[in-house]
């Protein structure tokens, strides 16, 4: 199996921003993450909130979670520490209204505590009514990438489009923003909108288990990112499924029992894996709410060099793979109404990487599968969310074994300044899953700490 | 004792590591690590992490004085709860099945729900064993790739080889390692050397297309690197096997080869056996019910019998008691321990005849 360790830095190292970057090694050791655990608060000190106008409806509900979870609400006028700024500027008419935007959030960086947090709020532009509305809320996302690359100390900065009357559909991507569980995730736009059949959503009894009874599937989990997800899953109260290729089944064998699922050895390129996948999972656990498609590879080589067994490899495993078993997912006695698909794309899907041509092929093609299957009408009455999560450098111990230069400049070149870890990348996975998110859907979120590349 | 019991034996899956040369894969690997692994590969595919299961009883023909409490001592290693209890008990080759009996019986009694039976074995020592000239000789012919590296592989061949290295290997009443009290056996029955390689030829190929159709994808833990069992050779083939010399028996009529005949093997094996009820609350779907089973032994000493033909005897028994004949099954497993073994078990049903 190759590795996916050059995923996608190989060439960016040895180009001259990344030499500046080494030449610059000596920088300050960054900063610890604020990351989940199951008895942390969702947020480790006081929340300012702030908005536009009279009607401020994410605002008042961010107000309502805190005050739940006994998270204190700041003093916008003081200049006392703050965990994080909420600004809620769903109700911008025009450019002129982003000076709210300044005033909320200028004087409040400088009090936002280490691994901070700031959450823009407006609404998707491509609704908007008039050319004014659209150019403000449009503006926001420049706005807030800028304001990302110039938070210090692991605090982050991303941005929640969410639809008209889909305010209710938003308290668990504040939750996920806030908590630790978004901790390496910067710079991104989330858009929140109605439940595909328009139900209203499940809200879980305890936030802790929001995955609580649910059955999950996690392809690749023998190792890596995808054991990660398999873990998070399971400590968020799902039972989970763990696939992998045979030859991987005593890693496999770990995974499942330490989380006390079962262990399904299937290629997921091979013709029957996805009717293994329902079966498995409706016999021995009675239903199946989740698939993650995780298994991936990477066969790295210049497109010159690369043969036509070569390139289908990768694309069999990365993209085909995901149709084919799709087609027994969602078919007649697949996954549950309301479910939720998560596909693992990657940042060479989205910049594109030199000697990556099939990899970044396939992992873009996971996205354009992610966006047209969420928009499916068949997937949208079911109320089934589909996404996809894009992983930037996450400390693997593939990654572990590249050398330190080399792995310094792929691990800095980020708002962050760090690598991230496989939980980063299954947290927001778990995110996906919930179904208190089934207003999130064709959504594309990277866990990348706001790298550099093809950001 | 209520009515109700016995009741049925559902055999509900099993798993194995796959299986390597002696002194290759698992060279470095105990009994304890190649069970451990097994039971682990079948507790995440069956979901049992954590479970308390009625008995686990397993063996190993070869073991060492420190490995008193060898099964137990696995469970303890495993994600089985640690409150499973777990025993040892040892039949020569029959150890696995006898081990499955006894956890069936169990089941069958009420005594216990659910059980795992099973058989672990490195036979770096096993009553068999070829001389390192010939093991170098065979080595370096499976390692051969063209007709030129074969010639040359076989070049390096001594009649001197052909004396195995057996002292320990012997039965100790007759002196006689297994192999060649095979081929007397196979002698006295007339079993041709031609039908023994065509059955070897056969069980290779049959082998290597059940791995390639991935019939062994959720049959299997991969150990070690090793994620199909050393021995088979898909590329075996009745001419290749016509070369090769007898290893067991002597003179003219000699017939048994290396390449007819089991070369020592290290690997690990379990099922999983439960009630119906235990079965249907775990969500699992019985593959077939145990009925019965028999044990013979024979007078291989001082008798005509031969020592590998105790099937010939019990099977008779069994189905007599049972009512049965064999046309009645769909599939039979008869242990490989040599193709002449198969093929005198077969004979000898076939004629229901016994040796007398
Ligand atoms: N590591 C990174 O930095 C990074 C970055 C971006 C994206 N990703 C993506 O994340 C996913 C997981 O990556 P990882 O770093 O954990 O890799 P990994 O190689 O450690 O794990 C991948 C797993 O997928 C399994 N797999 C491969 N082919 C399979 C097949 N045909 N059928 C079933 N299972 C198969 C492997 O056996 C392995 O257990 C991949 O899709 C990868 O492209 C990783």
């Amino acid at each position: 199996m190759a590795s996916l360790r050059n995923d996608p830095y190989a060439a960016l190292l040895s180009s001259p921003l990344g030499k500046r970057v080494v030449d610059s090694l000596g920088l300050p050791q960054p900063t610890k993450l604020r990351r989940y655990a199951v008895d942390a608060p969702v947020l480790d000190g006081a929340a300012l909130i702030g908005g536009l106008g009279e009607d401020t409806p994410i605002a008042d509900r961010a107000k309502a979670l805190l005050e739940t979870e006994g998270v204190e609400i700041g003093d916008p006028f003081d200049t006392l520490p703050v965990a994080a700024v909420i600004v809620d500027l769903t109700a911008m008419a025009g450019p002129a209204d982003l000076e709210r935007l300044r005033a909320v959030v200028a004087p409040s960086l400088k009090r936002l505590t280490s691994s901070g947090r700031v959450i823009v709020v407006g609404r998707p532009w491509e609704s908007a009514r008039t050319v004014e509305q659209a150019a403000a809320h449009r503006a926001l996302v420049g706005a807030t990438k800028s304001i990302a690359k110039e938070l210090r100390a692991g605090a982050t900065a991303n941005l929640v489009l969410v639809a008209e009357r889909a305010e209710d559909n938003v308290e668990a991507t504040l939750r996920f923003l806030l908590s630790g569980r978004s901790a390496y995730v910067s710079g991104q736009v989330i858009e929140v909108g109605g439940t595909g059949n328009g139900d209203s959503l499940l809200l879980p009894d305890d936030w802790t288990q929001p995955l609580a009874g649910k059955v999950a599937v996690v392809t690749g989990a023998a190792r890596g990112i995808g054991a990660a997800i398999a873990e998070v899953l399971a400590r968020d109260g799902a039972t989970i499924v763990a696939v992998d290729i045979p030859a991987a089944g005593q890693a496999l064998a770990g995974v499942a029992n330490r989380l006390h699922g079962t262990a399904l050895q299937a290629d997921v390129t091979a013709a029957d894996t996805g009717e293994r996948i329902v079966d498995h999972c409706h016999l021995r656990h009675g239903r199946l709410d989740i698939v993650v498609h995780n298994a991936g590879i990477t066969r790295d080589k210049l497109l010159a060099n690369t043969d036509e067994a070569r390139w289908a490899s990768v694309l069999d495993v990365n993209l085909l793979s995901i149709l084919r078993m799709n087609e027994a997912i969602l078919g007649e006695g697949g996954i549950s109404d309301h479910g939720h698909l998560v596909l693992v794309s990657s940042i060479a899907g989205i910049a594109g990487n030199r000697g990556q041509t099939s990899y970044g092929a396939s992992k873009s093609g996971v996205i354009g599968l992610t966006q047209a299957l969420s928009r499916d009408s068949a997937v949208q009455a079911r109320g089934i969310t589909v996404n996809a999560v894009a992983p930037g450098f996450i400390e693997t111990e593939m990654t572990g074994s590249i050398p330190f230069a080399t792995r310094e400049v792929g691990r800095r070149l980020n708002s962050l300044q760090q690598g991230g870890l496989p939980i980063d990348v299954a947290e927001t996975v778990a995110w996906f899953s919930q179904d208190a998110n089934a207003g999130v859907t064709g959504q594309v979120v990277r866990v990348c700490g706001q790298s550099l590349i093809g950001a | 004792m209520s009515s109700d019991f016995p009741r049925k034996v559902a055999i509900l899956g099993g798993n194995r590591v796959p299986f390597a040369r002696s002194g290759g894969a698992y060279a470095a690997a105990s009994n304890a690590d190649l069970f451990t692994t097994t039971l682990d590969g079948l507790i995440a595919r069956f979901g049992l992490a954590g479970e308390q299961l009625g008995d686990v009883v397993a063996g190993a023909v070869l073991k060492h004085s420190r490995d008193w409490n060898l099964v137990r001592e696995c469970i303890l290693g495993t994600a089985l709860d640690p409150r499973t209890p777990a025993f040892d008990l040892q039949q020569a080759c029959g150890t696995g099945l006898e081990a499955a009996i006894v956890v069936a019986n169990k089941i069958a009694l009420g005594q216990i729900d659910s059980g795992i039976a099973g058989g672990t074995d490195t036979a770096s020592d096993a009553p068999m064993s070829l001389s390192d000239g010939l093991r170098g000789v065979l080595l370096a012919l499976n390692r051969a790739k063209t007709p030129a590296q074969r010639a040359a592989a076989l070049a390096t061949f001594r009649p001197a080889y052909l004396s195995p290295q057996v002292p320990a290997n012997v039965e100790p009443r007759t002196g006689m390692s297994m192999g060649d009290h095979m081929a007397i056996t196979a002698k006295e029955w007339g079993i041709t050397r031609e039908a023994q390689d065509e059955l070897a030829v056969a069980s290779h190929h049959n082998l290597a297309a059940a791995y390639d159709r991935g019939f062994f994808d959720d049959l299997v833990t991969p150990y070690l690197g090793l994620t199909r069992d050393a021995n088979l050779r898909p590329d075996s083939s009745v001419e290749k096997l016509a070369k090769l010399s007898p290893v067991f028996g002597k003179g003219d009529g000699a017939t048994m080869t290396a390449g007819n005949s089991t070369p020592l093997t290290d690997g690990a094996s379990a099922v999983l056996m439960g009630s119906e009820s235990w079965a249907a609350a775990h969500n699992l779907t019985p593959l077939a019910w145990f009925v019965d089973a028999q044990t013979a032994a024979v007078d291989y000493v001082n008798g005509r019998d031969g020592l590998l033909t105790a099937p010939v005897f019990a099977v008779p028994e069994l189905l007599a008691r049972q009512g049965m004949s064999l046309q009645d099954f769909d599939f039979y497993e008869i242990h490989e321990a040599f193709a002449s073994t198969v093929l005198t078990t077969l004979a000898a049903w076939g004629e229901r005849r016994v040796l007398p």
